[in-house]
């Protein structure tokens, strides 16, 4: 799996490529830990490019926008697609997460 | 009917491409198409995942998978040497809690369920056999 970050204005954006499963979930675990131990507050993850994702992404995720949420940061998610979008679905997280089509409506969000 | 592919492998999550590769292979070889692919992977890496984590407490040991495809559904068995543990008896999570009530973890079992038309476990000579079937129309 890539992760590729990338600022505009205050907010960091984390784009994934490839799959988030139980092998690449620990390398996502500790970019996220360290990008919030330095201080990022306002996420937006684009998953246009990630194939696959399992429980294990989920738990990643939802760990840091616990971890945000009580800190008074956000986090937004942008442009799932296919089997990562029915996956969101069915756990219930596409309700609980601010979900955005494209990124830039998620960037206007966040401003 | 036999099972048309069979692997063996030491219960590690590095070994989990390997599976994954294995039981695809298997999926498209039977005629399987691409789009339901994701839905066998999940099923099984969850199942995978939770035989590394919790069967084997006090050392390491084994996970074989089997493979065959019954007229239109695919089974898929998944058998280990560990603790007894029946998945179809746990109950499903609450997935209408917010972020902050909602518990990390529990979502694994429960994704085996929901990509599977239907779920058996059964505990013989001291294996757990869990066999999932998935339908290739769905």
């Amino acid at each position: 799996m890539e992760i590729n970050t990338r600022k505009k204005d205050n907010v960091l954006v984390i784009s994934l490529k490839g799959r988030l499963d139980a092998v690449t979930a620990p390398d996502f675990d500790k970019k996220l830990e360290s990008l919030l131990s330095e201080g990022e507050n306002a996420l937006i993850i684009n998953f246009s490019e990630l194939k696959y994702i399992s429980s294990a992404g989920l738990r990643s995720i939802l760990a840091s926008a616990k971890q945000l949420k009580a800190n008074g940061g956000r986090m937004l998610l942008a442009e799932l697609r296919g089997p990562v979008k029915e996956v969101f679905e069915i756990s219930g997280f596409y309700s609980i997460f601010q979900i955005f089509e494209s990124e830039a409506d998620a960037l206007n969000q966040m401003i | 009917m036999n099972f048309v592919s069979e692997i063996k492998l030491a219960a590690k999550l590095e070994n989990l491409e390997m599976l994954i590769q294995s039981v695809t292979t298997c999926a498209r070889e039977q005629g399987f198409s691409d789009n339901k692919l994701p839905v066998i992977e999940l099923a099984v890496e969850e199942a995978f995942v939770n035989i590394c984590k919790y069967a084997y407490h006090y050392g390491e040991g084994a996970v074989e998978i089997r493979c065959k495809l019954d007229d239109d559904r695919f089974i898929i068995e998944i058998i280990d040497w560990g603790m007894p543990f029946d998945i179809t008896s746990l109950p499903d999570p609450d997935i209408t809690q917010d972020i902050s009530e909602r518990k990390i973890g529990g979502l694994g079992v429960f994704f085996i369920k929901k990509m599977s038309d239907d779920i058996r476990y059964r505990r013989e000579d001291n294996k757990n056999i869990l066999t999932l079937v998935i339908n290739s129309a769905k």
